[in-house]
């Protein structure tokens, strides 16, 4: 899939590398026993550790290790028996103890990789770094009042991930498939909630331009992303940028930015002599963490059908397109739902692409017009299952199963009450939908002639007719087979 | 003087000779007259005799009944301020207690105050703290002598029997140099015997809580008191505590005792060596075996030290920002002006000058150079020790490179200073007990002390040495 | 080393320390003296020498992951030096 960027003299390519910071999901901080709990009052969730009061000390939280250990399996990732604690040392008013523990040369994560899919059919594999545990900051509100920041240290404290990719990555939607996926993997882990609105999942991008073939340029970091919009729209913008600048002979300054959503903007975050140093070294309060096989063989036992296994499933099995089966994999949601729909009875197996196809356009549409999460549908798997039998058995058409798909949303009622209530059933009997269809012969004439003197076309409009009249429940196949009989 | 022993105290609590408010008051009394010794950054009346309250309500044993105490202000104390003998901490009020002094009181002990000590445990002559000198109470009419540092208030309220026992910290040297210099015992037990929750980091990877008394049983007394496991400290041993005091046992017949020819350095003071070779000669007597050793790399203690130790510390302080807790500067109108002033007017020079240099060591370009330097080297001491201990039980060398000086020497040469650490700091690097205990005088009268040190947890048997010079001084 | 006045004002500035025009000349000289004291360091040989990080025999324990619904908000601000509606309050961070 080609996405080189047209500049005003040549193409260009983008190299992007992503660090995405996803909290982890537990009860308890990193290495404190306060809640994680998000949206409570100020500097509620609070201990005298997350406030770095003076001579209290780390103690970690098993969990966490767990699911970092977790993700590093759901990843194809290396796990390390042996990671070291370090801290990065700097000043910043929502960093109690002016360094963050994090995990630098020693990381409990190592090299992995994960797969991203395009529409046309193809995938590739996006490395992974390394992934490493650390404490999240906590909040510095500047608007709350005119010569104040605020600051709330609820969050201070809470278990990350840093998942770090190879700049492998070559344009703004490669980014937006690998950051889904990623997204995708976490929550089919359960290792992050994937809240990207809360700031359960944040990117920083590492990007640079180059033309095709020549060696990386200098990058620029633009921190802090979430939202996969916004991701796009930093890097089509920074990617122009610098291109731009290259183009009118400039050089670009290695530089952390940030983007500014209503602008659309990348700007650069603090000037260069107050570049960083953040003087790592190990964390004296914490000793090594040393992982035993059976600690990680029992995380193993742990780790559900990911989405590229149930992908794999979904064309082997029921013979659905790469496409159609990672768009249904994605959010395990979906993928759940279709799994249940399919469940239902042994004979919409076959019938798989017809169930996709109900849930990717009918369902879909029915669930965003309502701002309904699939989990929550009206329509449970069970009942959508049987709506689709009644399809497949000719029990109903599809356009009347539009009909009662609708009714089912609103109702909430199994598709058979539907139809039996209303009558809707097909009628499949010959007999029945011979006097129809002698009925709008008789009434129609003349076109009958015009058809029998070659205007074949017409048969569309006696179909019509005869559903009109059948209010739509006579049998398509059947209804057709009799009326060219009749016509010829 | 009456009353200057935990032992027999707690026997004459226990027997109802006296009460534990006549006790205390005994001590109180002489804080009020010593007041000029400066031993105390916090002293309150009304505070102790609560505190007393209390104890005498409570129906349950209490192992240190009544028994008055100094602790070092850089444990946190839940009813008393804490400062660390800086500025910065002024007016802090834990809401918390430390792990150490949680113990202590559940024992039923009483703190008389908050014992002054050197800026962040910072110096080896109590003359860092914001709070003003501690003066040695051996000092000599007309002079006043530093009580060495950093637990220069803890050592000098035990001296001048202001209270039955003290507790401090040692990161390099700061309850050994100190207790040398006052006459007293003091105790750095192995890292680890002793949680660090609640007691101001100044160097995580070397800070050992451990305690001041007037002889080793007492010592013996306070330590089992204060040692033991705490999963709030995650560097925390988890090992059964011996009882110390009851398997105190003088005999050291068949002990071999290690000498490092590394300490003797020709710039030592005379009778430093002489009560060094008397203190051999003495265990030769009590029939233990003297082997002559080497610690080769125990001249690069001291500089590997003040790399690691500044570098951690420099990190350790960074807390200290004037945002949540402590002092805060009213001038700086933005985020990192509020911050450079607040540290600026809030430490004083030394902590100035080791986090500098510990910023130093660990930046970019530098790290390597320095701060791995050192740890690597630090490994090589370490092995020095642990292959010493396969030729001996327990290593005797001298506490300090000389007695108590005068407040106001060394001030203005910061090297001159730092080698006053120079026979504690290898102990404290490797993570092995080591007690000073008195021995001797110098030429002037001063008290001097002797170093015992021994293999890791193995607190009994330097204790068991310490109780038999003890007996057997000059 | 030789630790110039650039090099003390650039390391004061990483760990937030004010240092006054007149303090400059006589720190960096201090800093130097210190620096090449410890230097002595490189008389040894550590080729192949792991760093000793830590002399703790313990292995790092493991805390389970159970939370304290407490709030400790009103501990946690009784100190600060300035709070505001149960937060704490900087001078204004412009970003
Ligand atoms: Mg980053
Ligand atoms: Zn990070």
């Amino acid at each position: 899939m080609s996405s080189l960027i047209q500049g005003k003299f040549s193409k260009w390519e983008t190299v992007i590398g992503l660090e995405i910071h996803a909290q982890i999901k537990s009860n308890s901080k990193l290495f404190s026993s306060s809640s994680t709990k998000f949206g409570s009052s100020p500097n509620s969730q609070v201990s005298l550790f997350d406030a770095a009061m003076p001579g209290m000390l780390p103690v970690i939280n098993e969990f966490c290790i767990k699911q970092a250990v977790k993700t590093g399996l759901g990843l194809k990732a290396k796990i390390n028996r042996y990671s070291v604690f370090d801290r990065k040392n700097y000043f910043y008013a929502d960093l109690p103890q002016g360094y963050q523990i994090s995990q630098y040369k020693h990381p409990i994560i190592g090299e992995g990789a994960v797969t991203i899919d395009f529409k046309d059919g193809s995938s590739k594999d996006i490395r992974i770094v390394r992934l490493h545990l650390e404490q999240d900051a906590g909040k510095s509100l500047h608007d709350q009042n005119p010569s104040k920041t605020y600051v709330d240290l609820n969050r201070s404290g809470v278990a990350l991930m840093e998942i770090v990719s190879e700049p492998d990555l070559n344009s703004s939607h490669e980014a937006s498939l690998y950051i889904t996926k990623i997204r995708s993997i976490l929550m089919y882990l359960d290792t992050c909630d994937g809240n990207m609105q809360e700031g359960s999942l944040r990117t920083d991008v590492n990007i640079s331009v180059r033309k095709p073939g020549e060696e990386l340029g200098t990058r620029c970091e633009i921190k802090n992303l979430n939202s996969i919009k916004f991701i796009k729209q930093a890097i089509e913008y920074e990617a122009m940028r610098q291109i731009k600048i290259i183009e009118e002979g400039g050089i670009i300054e290695q530089n952390t930015l940030l983007f500014n959503p209503q602008l659309g903007k990348t700007k650069p975050m603090r000037s260069k002599e107050e570049a960083h140093d953040y003087r790592y070294f190990p964390d004296p309060d914490l000793l090594p963490l040393k992982l035993e096989d059976d600690f990680i063989e029992i995380i193993k036992k742990d780790i559900p059908e990911l989405p590229d296994e149930r992908k794999k499933r979904y064309i082997n099995e029921y013979k659905l397109s790469n496409y159609d089966s990672s768009v249904l994999t994605i959010e395990k949601s979906i993928s759940d739902y279709f799994d249940k729909v399919l469940g239902c009875h042994q004979d919409l197996k076959k019938s798989a692409k017809l169930v996709v196809n109900w849930i990717t356009s009918e369902l879909f549409a029915i669930l965003k017009k309502n701002e309904v999460e699939i989990h929550n549908s009206p329509i449970t798997p069970y009942n959508l299952g049987q709506l689709v039998k009644l399809i497949i058995s000719n029990k109903i058409s599809g356009k009347i199963a539009k009909d009662v798909f609708e009714d089912m949303y609103k109702n909430s009622l199994s598709p058979e009450e539907i139809v039996n209530s209303r009558g809707l059933a097909q009628v499949t009997n010959v007999k029945e939908i011979e006097l129809i269809i002698d009925q709008i012969l008789k009434l129609n004439y003349d076109k009958v002639n015009d058809y029998k003197a070659g205007k074949t076309k017409l048969l569309g409009f006696f179909v019509g007719q005869a559903m009109q009249i059948s209010k739509g429940k006579a049998n398509p196949k059947i209804l057709n087979d009799i009326l060219i009989k009749k016509l010829s | 003087m009456e009353f200057n022993t935990i032992t027999e105290s707690l026997e004459k609590i226990n027997s109802n000779k006296i009460s534990i408010v006549e006790l205390n008051d005994i001590f109180i009394n002489r804080i009020k007259k010593n007041k000029n010794l400066n031993a105390f950054i916090y002293f309150d009346e009304e505070n102790i005799s609560q505190q007393i309250k209390k104890i005498q309500s409570s129906k349950k044993n209490f192992k240190l009944k009544g028994i008055p105490l100094a602790i070092k202000d850089l444990f946190c104390t839940k009813n008393m301020p804490t400062t660390a003998g800086s500025k910065i901490l002024q007016n802090f009020q834990p809401s918390y207690e430390s792990h150490v002094s949680q113990k202590l009181l559940d024992q039923g002990s009483i703190f008389l105050g908050k014992a002054n000590c050197d800026e962040f445990a910072m110096g080896s002559a109590t003359n860092t703290s914001y709070y003003g000198n501690t003066i040695n109470p051996i000092s000599p009419r007309g002079s006043q002598l530093v009580p060495g540092g950093s637990s220069g208030g803890s050592a000098a309220a035990v001296a001048a029997n202001l209270c039955l026992g003290a507790t401090g910290t040692d990161t390099g040297g700061s309850i050994r140099q100190p207790a040398s210099f006052c006459g007293v015992v003091g105790i750095k037990p192995t890292y680890g015997l002793c949680s660090r929750w609640g007691i101001i980091a100044f160097a995580s990877s070397l800070d050992q809580a451990g305690v001041f008394a007037n002889n080793i049983a007492d010592t013996a007394i306070l330590l089992r008191e204060i040692a033991g496991h705490d999963n709030k400290d995650s560097t925390s041993a988890n090992r059964e505590i011996p009882n110390y005091f009851e398997n105190l046992n003088q005999d050291m017949s068949g002990k071999v005792v290690g000498v490092p020819k590394e300490y003797i350095l020709p710039d030592i003071p005379e009778d430093i060596s002489k009560i060094w070779e008397q203190a051999i000669k003495s265990l030769e007597r009590g029939g233990v075996k003297v082997k002559n050793i080497s610690l080769p790399h125990t001249k690069y203690a001291l500089p590997a030290y003040y790399i690691i130790a500044p570098a951690e510390a420099s990190s350790n302080l960074a807390r200290y920002d004037g945002v949540r807790y402590g002092f805060r500067s009213e001038e700086g109108t933005s985020l990192d002006e509020m911050y450079e002033l607040t540290r600026s007017e809030g430490f004083g020079k030394e902590v100035k000058r080791r986090v500098l240099i510990g910023t130093y060591v660990l930046s970019a370009g530098y790290y390597e150079a320095y701060y791995m330097k050192a740890q690597k080297v630090r490994r090589l001491i370490s092995n020095d020790f642990n292959e010493a201990f396969n030729e001996c039980d327990f290593i005797l060398t001298p506490t300090a490179p000389s007695p108590a000086f005068p407040i106001g020497e060394k001030e203005d040469d910061p090297i001159k200073m730092y080698l006053n650490d120079i026979f504690t700091v290898p102990a404290s690097l490797a993570g092995i007990p080591g007690i000073s205990i008195p021995f001797g005088k110098s030429q002037n009268g001063l008290p001097l002390g002797i170093q015992l040190l021994s293999k890791h947890f193995d607190e009994q048997l330097v204790l068991n040495a310490g109780l038999y010079l003890e007996k057997n001084n000059v | 080393m030789k630790i110039d006045k650039n090099t003390t004002l650039k390391i004061a500035k990483l760990c937030r320390i004010k240092v006054r025009d007149e303090e400059i000349e006589e720190l960096s000289s201090q800093l130097s003296s210190i620096l090449d004291w410890v230097e002595k360091l490189n008389e040894v040989n550590t080729d192949n020498i792991e760093p000793l990080n830590n002399v703790s025999i313990a292995t790092l324990p493991l805390r389970k992951d159970k939370e304290n619904l407490q709030d400790q908000s009103k501990e946690v601000l009784s100190n600060a030096p300035e709070k505001l509606e149960n937060y704490f309050a900087v001078p204004k961070v412009v970003e």
